[in-house]
């Protein structure tokens, strides 16, 4: 299995095929980008339109974040630590959006809340908008991302087990105690884990946010948005800039969590911090 | 010390450990979440593509486009699940079995198809292979069209699907001893027979996850698509363009309605793989 001949031609065939097909277009994107010179991009960056998309962005993000962290924490404590009937539909219920396509999740959000939707009338009646502005955006990318930190918590919550809370609680701690004191600490990288993946899935989120945006351009419009709008207008320099950008910032997440990871996998076992 | 109390030292009661009431709560909080998120949303496109009854929604399906979209979706998912199940797992066996130089970085590259936005992906593809680019003039000379034509969407989703089988069964396969296979390999037996009868009856599973998600991906994707595909109407047209299309122009129900038979699938498959197929610690 091992011929020299013979592990050089497979691991020949793994590198072409994994460097022609995801280094050699982030080489293209780069080029591309810089093939008009270093200050044009960082002049594209600096526009008004482009800051303020990225600036949107963020901030989808940041509620994706949020939300996700907040309720997906006590979704994965209640489906890891607790038993009730229908917790395994909620369990698959989970992982739905990886399965759905971005666009239909725009489409069910139109659907729900747009003009002709379920909510529509009530919520034209009280004056509020949600799909063609952000609030539609912000619920989009909130589902989009929604399976990162539950997913990521659960593992965590089930290979810290309940020992130490057990123990803890044997003690006299509080419900609240406990979460706080063991609990948190003991699922604290997973739950990194998935802020960052949470966070990098918000960022690059493009087809459900351009269903329900309705193409309002420039009021309410995100990095991927702006590259999609650039590129129609054929202004190329701000749209390969800003997908450069866009690239680069979820490239960093992503190596962020890589040195997660890697801490995680090295630290020792942390049932000892309680014992002291 | 009374019967009850050595009783509680050994194992805390349910009621101590969060009163009923605060697990009722939290059940509650998590019901919520996931059901207005997830299940209204999935319920509104139910109920809209069926709106017109079911001969209504059949007949979206069948329209000749919304026909051949689907048709396109369906073939170039299912090549690209088969060429990642086989590339996949390769991948995953070299990077686990063999060290060479530059291996860190191919294992970086597998993962960053989970970073890179799709439609940076749609535009990379562009920048690489498009009609402006030295090595898209080049293909198109000799009469290769790759940009805007229907290997665009293959490649495009070959690199969003990338991680997914390499992940799956990488774990897998460092559980194996790689004694096992070098056994194999003293007795005289094939790396072929190796594959198939030391490495895939533990790997299959795996395999299988990841293809099928692989699968499932590639029928929703969207992004790099929508950009490099050209979507001609039944020529280059993927199903997620179709329903992107629909929307746009007002046509909620026929969206509704293809969405339902993508959703149903992908949705299915994805549910099947992750929880039956993989052995969870839940």
């Amino acid at each position: 299995m091992t011929t020299p001949l013979r592990r050089r031609v497979l691991i020949g065939v793994v590198v072409v095929w994994v460097v022609f097909l995801v280094g050699a277009p982030i080489i293209a994107l780069t080029v591309g980008a810089f093939s008009s010179g270093f200050g044009a991009v960082l002049e594209a960056l600096s526009a008004t339109d482009s800051v303020s998309a990225l600036a949107f962005s963020l901030a989808l993000a940041t509620i994706a974040v949020a939300v996700n962290t907040v309720f997906g924490t006590i979704a994965a404590w209640v489906l890891t630590r607790d038993r009730f009937r229908g917790r395994t539909i909620l369990l698959a219920s989970v992982d739905i959006p990886f399965a759905i396509s971005p666009v239909v999740v725009g489409l069910c959000f139109i659907l729900l809340f747009g003009p002709h939707g379920w909510f529509g009338p009530w919520l034209k009646a009280a004056g509020i908008q949600i799909v063609f502005s952000w609030p539609a955006m912000a619920l989009a990318t909130v589902f989009v991302s929604l399976p990162f930190v539950v997913r990521e918590v659960s593992l965590a919550l089930v290979e810290a087990g309940t020992d130490e809370e057990d123990a803890a609680r044997t003690l006299g701690a509080s419900s609240l105690a406990v979460f706080w004191r063991i609990t948190l600490p003991n699922i604290r990288a997973g739950l990194l884990n998935g802020v960052l993946l949470t966070s990098a899935r918000a960022l690059g989120e493009f087809g459900a946010v351009l269903v329900v945006s309705g193409g309002i351009a420039e009021l309410a419009e995100t990095g991927t948005l702006f590259v999609f709008r650039a590129l129609d207008d054929r202004r190329d320099v701000a749209a390969y800039a800003m997908a450069l950008a866009l690239a680069a910032i979820t490239m960093a997440i992503l190596g962020a969590l890589f040195v997660v990871r890697r801490r995680a996998a090295h630290s020792p076992v942390r049932t000892r911090e309680v014992l002291r | 010390m009374t019967r009850s109390n050595a009783t509680a030292l050994v194992t805390p009661s349910r009621r101590r450990s969060l009163s009923s009431r605060g697990r009722i709560f939290l059940r509650v909080v998590t019901a919520g979440y996931l059901g207005v998120l997830i299940a209204l949303p999935l319920l509104a496109l139910l109920a809209t593509a069926f709106e017109k009854g079911v001969s209504g929604a059949i007949l979206a399906i069948v329209s000749p486009e919304a026909r051949a979209a689907l048709w396109l979706t369906l073939w170039t998912g299912g090549l690209v699940a088969i060429l990642s199940a086989i590339l996949g797992t390769l991948t995953a066996w070299v990077l686990v079995r063999y060290r060479f130089p530059g291996r860190a970085v191919i294992s970086a590259l597998v993962d960053l198809p989970l970073a890179v936005p799709t439609l940076v992906t749609g535009l990379m593809l562009i920048l690489l292979l498009g009609p402006t680019t030295p090595l898209g003039d080049w293909l198109n000379a000799h009469g290769l069209r790759i940009i805007f034509a229907k290997p665009a969407i293959i490649l495009a989703l070959l690199f969003v699907t990338l991680p997914l089988v390499v992940r799956t069964v990488e774990p897998v396969l460092r559980e194996i001893d790689p004694a096992e296979e070098e056994s194999a390999a003293t007795l005289g037996a094939s790396p072929l027979t190796i594959f198939r009868r030391v490495l895939f009856p533990a790997l299959w599973p795996a395999i299988a996850v990841g293809t099928l998600q692989t699968f499932a991906r590639a029928l929703g994707e969207f992004g790099s698509v929508v950009i490099i595909s050209g979507n001609l109407p039944r020529r280059t047209m993927t199903a997620p363009v179709h329903i992107f299309g629909a929307i746009e122009s007002g046509e909620p129900h026929a969206a509704a309605a293809v969405s339902v038979v993508l959703v149903a699938v992908s949705v299915a498959l994805f549910v099947f793989a992750e929880h039956r197929l993989r052995a969870r610690p839940t």
